[in-house]
This record gives structure tokens, sequence and C-alpha cells, in this order.
């Protein structure tokens, strides 16, 4: 399964995602996909080179499911950062039980 | 309540100012993250699954209107309009931005509040008897002796890099409402041998991942030895604690591996060399202090009201809530009342801003300018007039702030779990919600009567879930959310540790088990039996049996 790498923004904290760009964009489907480890690796330094200019913190790689191409979070954990939201939030099921 | 001096002042304004300094060099790129982290960390900022988190210190869960307008100012300004009241009595905001804390920080020092150690290897915040001062079982208002300690802990230098954080509760009434078992170290005041009172001192309490039921260390310390005591108590641990091992570095484990005995030994031989060089407490200073903790000047009056009367007699849901949410105050013709945040459908102990300013109102208008935060997460007016309690009940029941459920199976404990937590392992809120929903008929609770219900997403346990009469922990099993339930915990006198009733429980499967088990005890008991009581009367097998069939 391929790789994404996901951070938090360092001035706000907001939950994001490597961009094709170089860029860090709050949703998953438009992360840059890494399909072997030597993308993977490829990635996480250039997300390290992110963390040095202080644009995020706590950047980690992590499978993700390709529904129609496009990737998808696969742990409860990653569905719900993914999703920005919480059960606060009245459609919270789009996170089923 | 206390109100700050200079030195106060100056001192959380001082705070502010290193903090916004701080968060500067982090966004100038002169702090790494390692090197930031502890420096927000003390300053109560944690960075959580979708944003930094803000933690609040209440101290022993004390508010005055102007507190509360001003975190309902914080929320709708930096946060999203709400905020979670923790079993800490704290609060904590979910969505604060790091180049806003600084502001925040500001805003919360011109109210007399700060974050100062509510994160970090400290002693946090102490917690104490949400209805102390008010309540007819009281011996003595713990309150001041919370703030000493307060003072006494505040970037304490002996004990500002603990192996672990620590944690005080006290209580001076006959029942215990803020679960002082379950602490580092439990304090409750008691009526000593020549009819003073004093300190019945317990240590080595705790929950996580090994909990305990803490033990007596001292059956009575005089009050005024207080902070030599501790102070002992805190160097012995500070000294033999275990920094190698996080899940080992709580006092607990020391208390336990060295065995009561040996501990009281080490800690009074401690005190006896210290002591006479220690500061304690001069009484001047316990008297100057204890003035900002008089209490208001309450006229006695009729302890009924014929309004209230009459409207409990047609008014079931009024009467309802008047049995479980209003407490008997000390002085007669008043009453405590229990604000709950626990309406089926809301997320335990959240309160929206709006929340926050009617409750300041409602403090301003019926409660002597006072509120509190209790650790089952839910909000009290400790001074009201029995005369008012219809009105204040219309005012709240129009918010949605009158669900007469409290200490019922509907006033769950809790934690933010997998929706915010970064520690956590599992969801708790929804299946909070599922289990308030199921559950929600005030009828049904009624006949089920007192049940503490506590829940939650880790093993970590901010959700108090080896206290409930009925726990649930949610684990994660390869990546599944799964749900342990146990059962005959007690945070009150006669505290007790849950036992695993079995293997867990898919998500959608908890609703069903609490509800055989809530069967299971109601075809079991005794007459005028409360749920832990059937327990401990007949154990585990026929809980057992229900869940999981015949062995």
């Amino acid at each position: 399964m391929p790789n994404v790498v996901t951070a938090n923004r360092l001035i706000d904290g907001i939950v994001v995602y490597l961009a094709p760009d170089g860029g860090w964009v709050e949703e998953l489907a438009r992360a840059k996909l890494a399909d072997t480890e030597e993308e993977t690796r490829a990635l996480e330094s250039e997300a390290a080179k992110a963390v040095a200019e202080r644009r995020v913190v706590a950047i980690y790689p992590m499978e993700v499911a390709l529904h129609d191409g496009v990737p998808v979070a696969l742990s409860v954990r990653e569905r719900i950062r993914a999703s920005h939201r919480t059960t606060l939030t009245k459609d919270w099921y789009d996170v089923p039980l | 309540m206390y109100r700050y001096d200079e030195f106060d002042h100056a001192f959380v304004h001082e705070r502010v100012s290193q903090f916004r300094e701080q968060v500067g060099r982090r966004l100038a790129g002169k702090l790494t993250e390692d090197e930031f982290r502890p420096l927000r960390l003390r300053n109560g900022l944690y960075l959580q699954l979708h944003a930094y988190m803000l933690r609040i210190a209440i101290p022993y869960g004390v508010l005055s209107p102007r507190q509360l307008h001003q975190l309902a100012m914080i929320g709708r300004r930096w946060d999203r309009g709400y905020g979670h009241f923790t079993t800490r009595q704290n609060l904590q905001f979910n969505w604060v931005k790091l180049i806003d804390v600084p502001e925040i920080l500001s805003a919360l020092a011109d109210v007399e509040m700060h974050c100062i150690q509510t994160s970090g290897n400290c002693v946090r915040n102490v917690t104490a008897d949400p209805f102390a001062g008010a309540v007819n079982d009281e011996l003595e208002d713990p309150r001041p002796w919370c703030e000493i300690l307060r003072q006494w802990s505040t970037l304490h230098p002996e004990f500002s890099w603990l192996p672990r954080k620590f944690k005080i509760a006290v209580s001076g009434a006959a029942e215990d409402r803020a679960a002082t078992a379950f602490h580092d170290i439990g304090l409750r005041i008691v009526r000593g041998p020549e009819g003073r009172n004093g300190f019945r001192v317990f240590v080595g309490g705790g929950m996580g991942r090994t909990p305990y039921v803490g033990l007596e260390i001292r059956a009575f310390l005089e009050k005024e030895h207080l902070l030599s005591y501790i102070e002992s108590i805190l160097r012995v641990y500070n000294l033999h604690g275990r920094r190698d091992n996080l899940n080992k570095a709580r006092i607990k484990i020391l208390v336990n591996q060295l065995g009561i005995d040996k501990f009281r030994e080490d800690v009074e031989a401690d005190w006896e060399a210290t002591r006479k060089d220690a500061v304690d407490l001069p009484a001047s200073e316990y008297a100057r202090i204890s003035s900002y903790f008089t209490p208001p000047d309450l006229m006695p009056g009729p302890i009924k009201d014929e309004d209230v009367e009459q409207r409990r007699i047609t008014d079931m849901v009024f009467a309802n809530w008047l049995k479980h949410n209003v407490r008997p105050h000390r002085v007669p013709g008043y009453a405590i009342v229990v604000i709950s945040l626990k309406e089926p459908g809301r997320t335990p102990g959240d309160a929206s801003s709006d929340t926050m300013d009617l409750v300041a109102d409602l403090a301003e208008r019926y409660s002597r300018s006072e509120a509190r935060v209790n650790y089952t997460q839910n909000l009290v007016l400790p001074h009201v007039a029995r005369a008012d309690l219809p009105r204040l009940y219309d005012e709240l029941a129009a918010a949605g702030l009158a669900t007469g459920n409290s200490d019922l199976l509907g006033d769950m404990i809790c934690c933010p779990g997998l929706d915010y937590c970064n520690l956590a392992n599992a969801r708790s809120i929804p299946i909070a919600k599922e289990i308030a929903k199921r559950f929600a008929d005030p009828d049904r609770q009624e006949l089920i009567g007192p049940l503490r219900l506590n829940m939650s997403g880790c093993i970590n346990a901010c959700g108090h879930h080896h206290s409930g009469n009925i726990g649930i922990l949610g684990v994660d099993k390869k990546g599944t959310e799964l749900y342990q339930i146990s059962l005959g915990g007690n945070p009150k006198d006669d505290a007790s540790i849950g036992t695993i009733i079995g293997p867990g429980f898919r998500a959608e499967a908890v609703p069903d088990a609490i509800d055989t088990i809530i069967s299971t005890y109601l075809a079991n008991r005794n007459e005028g039996e409360d749920f832990l009581a059937t327990w401990r009367r007949i154990g585990a097998a026929p809980f057992k049996e229900a869940l999981y069939g015949a062995a």
C-alpha cells in the first residue's frame, strides 16, 4: 500500500499532508503518494526540511488505501485526523462506529 | 474566593511575557520543537490530534462570574465556542492556535487565571470537594488549605522536576466528593483526639496503567504541619521514585514496592530531621488566606418553600431535578445546585461559551457570585436560596442544563478520547452518547438508582474507569476499537478498583452490554440496594453469565 506523510501545522496545529507541489494541504485526498520505500524516505526527508523551516511539526509517514486512485486513511485514528472534526459535529457518523 | 495580591499578579503576568517571548523564539527558529515542547507544556499547551489544546487551571474548581465570562470570551474569540471541563476540575480548549496562546494567557491573567502546572512532572492543580464551604456534612472548609498548597507548590524549586506528575485532593466533609483515595496524596480533614481538626493523610492512590487505592500514611496530622509533612512525602518520592521507566514513575509504585510501613518510616524520618528547619505556615498567613473564604452572609430561612413544594407535586421533571441535583446546604433555606453538563446527546463535560456566560449570570444572580466545577464534569452553584429554585430551574431548563441526573447513570464521566486526544486508543464520546440515548428515560434511571459509570479512551484513565461502578476502557485491538468493561469500582469512602468482567466488546455492542449488566443488577438486587452493594454481595458470576453465557 502507498504511503503519505502527515504532520501538524506549527502555527495552529491543524492536520496537514505533504502535497505534490511541496506544500502542505489539509485534504488527505490531495496528498502526495509514495509507492516504494525509497519514495517514502524521500517524502520524509522533504518533510524534515519543512520541520526545519518551521512550517510543520510531528511528521510521520502512514499507509493509505486507494479508492479510485484517491488516498483514504486506514485506522480509526487517521480517519478522525483526516476528517478534521469530532463527535461534536452533528454529522459525526461520517466516521462510523 | 481568593484574590491575587500584587505578587501573584506580577508573577502571572511575568509568566505570560516569558511565554510570549518563547513562542516568538520558536516561530523565529531560535528554538526547535524539542526545546520548545517542555516550555509549552509548562504552560498547559499540548499538541493533540487536530490542534493545540490549552489546559487552564481552575484552582480547586472555584470560579467567579468574571472568570467564567472571560473563559466564554476566550472560547468565542480564539477557539470554536466551547470548552471541556475535565476530571481534574480544569477547563480545556481544544482548537487554539499556537500564535494566539500568548494573548489567551494574557486574557486569563487579567482575571487571575493561568495554565501553570497543568502539565509536566510537578505538583498539579489541587482539587477539592466542589461543595466546599456550603455543604451540610462538612467539618471544615478545605479551600484555604487548597490555596495554601497552590501557593506553596507553585514553582517550588525542589519539586519542579519530580519523577512524574503529582496530584493532591482535599476534602473536609463526611462524604468524599473529591475521590481522595485515587490521588498521589489524599487529604481528609478529620476531628482529632483533643477535638481539634487535622488531616488524615493518604498516599499512593492513582489510576492509570496500575491502579491503586491510596493507603493511610498518617491517621492524624496537626494542620499547622501540613506543608512540612507533605514536603517530606515529596522528598522521599523525589529521591526514590523511579525515573528509568515512565510507567513506574508515579508515587503509587514506590509506595507499593516499599510497602506503606517502610514508606511511612522513611517519610517520618525525613520529617523528624527536617521539620524544625522547615517553614511551616505561620498562623498569621493562614488567617490571611482563610479570610478570603469567609462564608457568605446567608440569612437562615425555612427548609421548605411553599412554591417549591407546590411545583414538586405538579411538575415531575422539576421534582426529579430537585431530588437529584439539589443538595442540602449548611444554612437552612439554602441549597447547592448541580448543573448537569450531561444532557443526553451532548458530549459529557463540554460547555459552550453561551453556557458559560449563562452560568456566570446565574451565579451572580442566585449564588453569591460563586460557581464551581466538580470532578464528574458538571458545574455547581453553591449558595442558592430555596425560594429561587423554580426560577433558576426554568432558566437552566431553557438552556438544556436542567437534566436531573446527578450521580445517576446518565451522569457519566467521559474523557475526550480518540476524537481529540493524542494518547487515546479508542473513542469514548460516541460511546457515552449511545449509552445516554439508551438510558435517556429518567424513570429508568430513577429505578436503577445511584450509579457511577466512567469511561476512558486509553489506559491512562483520565475518565476514571477504574473507579466507576461500571467502568469502560477503550483499547485498540488490531486497528479496531474494543471496549473492556469492569464492575465494582468506587471513588468514595470505601474506595475500590473495578474488576474486568471478561472479553471486550465492539463499540456497537457496548450499550447492549451495559443494558445486560443493569438488568442483571435489577433482577438480583435486594430492596434498597444500590448497584455497588449488589455487586459486592453477589460477585461477578451472575454478570458474567448474563454477558457471556454459562461457562
